[in-house]
């Protein structure tokens, strides 16, 4: 394998269930060092793109290539190479927290002087240290997340997937997450993530791709994706009526777009001041405004006219 | 050619072996925690039991048994073997067909697994390794009463042991390919009937020349019959060339069975 070929390459790569098809056919390369993320809706098919790159789930057709060898051949030899976050945490109940990291290691034919060593130093990375010795049922979803993530990086990975490593968590707890993967990006670890947070993605990856329906729908960095399908600013307008519709014809031509949602309009400008302006001089009467940068979010609901999350 | 496929093979064995080993080792573990010692001294009383109730009880209203080579041994002494594989047949059952299922659909407990490199067939080995370390543990403790009881000689006692190991493999790997069809825990009912047929008819209160006919057959292709026969003739010191097949037919049902489940599992949890 030579340096310039991706990590991971994916060429009209698809997965069916039964007549169901999950994944229509994307095409993804991902890079060493990269962080690269597959941000969309429930069902889009980003655990089924995840399984398939994990080894787990044989694809159903196209293409997949994992550190240059072949998921259904050699899934053994590219399994010892990968760290996975499955978005179900699929910890052992029946151990504790050392014990979930110093067994898993084991699968991997590390020694066992090894996997205590490295044990005790992801306990303290995730921050479990005074949980090390309790079984893992009665944690927190949060320490549990955390204990998963730990566990993906018993084998010193060269790919770490996370399949929604935060969903669930509270802010507290999300952050904390955050912060470790945020460490093993600096370290030079190749992550691939897949979320419905848009602010998750715009935080850890550099590249991204949007995915709805089984399908790539756009593809980049989170900020030339909202160069791309964004303006710069946002502005959100409430109304104390019920009926937003008859605010549409009202605000044509304010900004270059308009979204109505269920219970507010959104106005995309470059300049969101001058907007707001606009809508003052229009006499239309907003209970509330805000002004702000356009996000994934905005992205999102320009390609696939839904909300990420529902 | 051979000096290079060999040691590749034999590496890529001990590698199997090796992830089976931790896979066994999480049993280990396991074991610590979950009050599993009770487990496995429930599991030890059973046939302890029956042979003292139906052994000893009934023994007590036979004079002797005659062997087929002539020689006459108390009914206990008969009995003693048949509970000893029946014991090796339960326990291998229950650690198999019961944790297995709970393990994979209820604990989901290979999904983190076949994460890893370890392969569905190194998960069934692993599993059926640590059936056998729990399952030895009852047999030598049971080997330890009948030669307490003087129902056998400690000479006989250790050569029976290795037979019981035998058993334990071929009901763990037969247990686990169930274990995979097994749709929930209803259908463990159905597991239980057969077994307790085969602890009834394979020969273990009577020999089988006394069923009729096409008793005998049905009998004679069922797996328990193959271990109360083996251990029997090793217990009681008649040895002769038909041991060797009943091992022959236990060693083949483990191998089918290992197989089975792990082909099974890979089609369970690799969607
Ligand atoms: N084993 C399966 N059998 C049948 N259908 C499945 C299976 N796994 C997933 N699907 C279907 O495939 C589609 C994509 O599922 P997938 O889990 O990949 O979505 P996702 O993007 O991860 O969604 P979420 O955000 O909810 O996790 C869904 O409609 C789901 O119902
Ligand atoms: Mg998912």
């Amino acid at each position: 394998m030579s340096a310039a070929e991706p990590l991971i390459t994916a060429r009209d790569l698809v997965k069916r269930f039964g007549d169901f098809t999950a994944v229509a056919g994307i095409d993804v390369d991902v890079h060493a060092g990269e962080a690269f993320g597959f941000l969309g809706p429930n069902g889009a098919g980003k655990s089924s793109t995840m399984r398939m790159i994990g080894c787990v789930s044989a694809p159903s057709g196209g293409t997949l290539r994992i550190l240059g060898m072949d998921p259904v051949r050699d899934g053994s030899a590219i399994r010892a190479r990968l760290g996975v976050c499955p978005q179900q945490d699929s910890l052992d109940p029946e151990l504790t927290v050392r014990e979930n990291l110093t067994v898993y290691a084991r699968y991997f034919g590390i020694s066992r002087k090894v996997a205590r060593q490295r044990a005790d130093e992801l306990i303290e990375f995730v921050q479990l240290t005074e949980r090390a010795g309790d079984t893992v049922e009665p944690l927190s979803g949060g320490m549990k997340r955390r204990l998963t993530i730990a566990r993906a990086l018993v084998n010193d990975p060269a790919i770490v997937l996370l399949d929604e490593p935060t969903t669930g968590l509270d802010p507290q707890a999300r952050h904390l997450v955050w912060e470790r993967l945020f460490q093993l990006k600096q370290r030079g670890v190749t992550l691939v993530l897949t979320t419905h947070y848009m602010d998750e993605a715009e935080q850890l990856c550099d590249r991204l791709v949007v995915m709805d329906g089984g399908k790539i729908v756009a593809e980049g960095s989170p900020r030339q994706l909202i160069d791309r399908y964004s303006t710069r600013e946002v502005v959100e307008l409430r109304f104390s009526e019920a009926t937003l519709d008859s605010y549409v014809g009202k605000l044509e031509s304010i900004g270059e777009r308009l979204e109505l949602l269920p219970d507010r309009i959104l106005l995309y400008a470059d300049d969101g001041d001058a907007a707001v302006a606009a809508v003052g001089n229009r006499d239309l009467r907003p209970s509330s405004v805000l002004v702000r940068r356009s996000t994934l979010e905005d992205v999102f609901l320009h390609l696939t006219g839904r909300t990420l999350v529902d | 050619m051979v000096t290079l496929v060999l040691p590749r093979l034999a590496a890529r064995a001990e590698r199997r072996f090796q992830r089976a080993a931790a896979v066994a080792g999480r049993n280990v573990a396991a074991a610590r925690h979950v009050g599993y010692w009770w487990v496995l001294v429930s599991g030890f009383f059973e046939p302890v039991l029956y042979l003292l109730s139906i052994g000893l009880g009934v023994g007590a209203l036979i004079k002797g048994f005659t062997l087929p080579d002539g020689r006459t041994v108390s009914y206990a002494a008969f009995v003693a073997p048949a509970m000893l594989a029946a014991s090796a047949m339960n326990g291998a059952l229950a650690e198999t067909t019961m944790n297995m299922f709970g393990k994979m659909k209820y604990m989901r407990l290979y999904d983190g697994v076949l994460a890893t490199p370890v392969q569905p067939f190194e998960v069934a080995l692993g599993e059926l390794m640590w059936a056998l370390v729990r399952g030895s543990i009852y047999s030598v403790a049971f080997l330890g009463i009948m030669v307490g009881m003087g129902l056998t000689s400690t000479g006989w006692a250790i050569a029976a042991f290795p037979a019981t190991v035998i058993v334990g493999f071929a009901f763990g790997g037969m247990g686990m390919a169930i274990a995979t069809y097994v749709r929930s825990w209803q259908d463990f009912d159905y597991i239980m009937v057969v077994q307790f047929a085969m602890f009834l008819f394979s020969g273990t209160f009577a020999p089988v020349d006394s069923y009729a006919w096409f008793m005998r057959i049905v009998v004679e292709v069922t797996p328990l019959y193959h271990g109360v026969q083996l251990l029997r003739g090793l217990a009681t010191g008649a040895l002769g060339w038909g041991l060797l097949g009943h091992v022959a037919y236990l060693i083949a049902l483990a191998s089918v069975g290992l197989v089975i489940a792990g082909r099974r599992m890979g089609v369970l949890l690799y969607k």
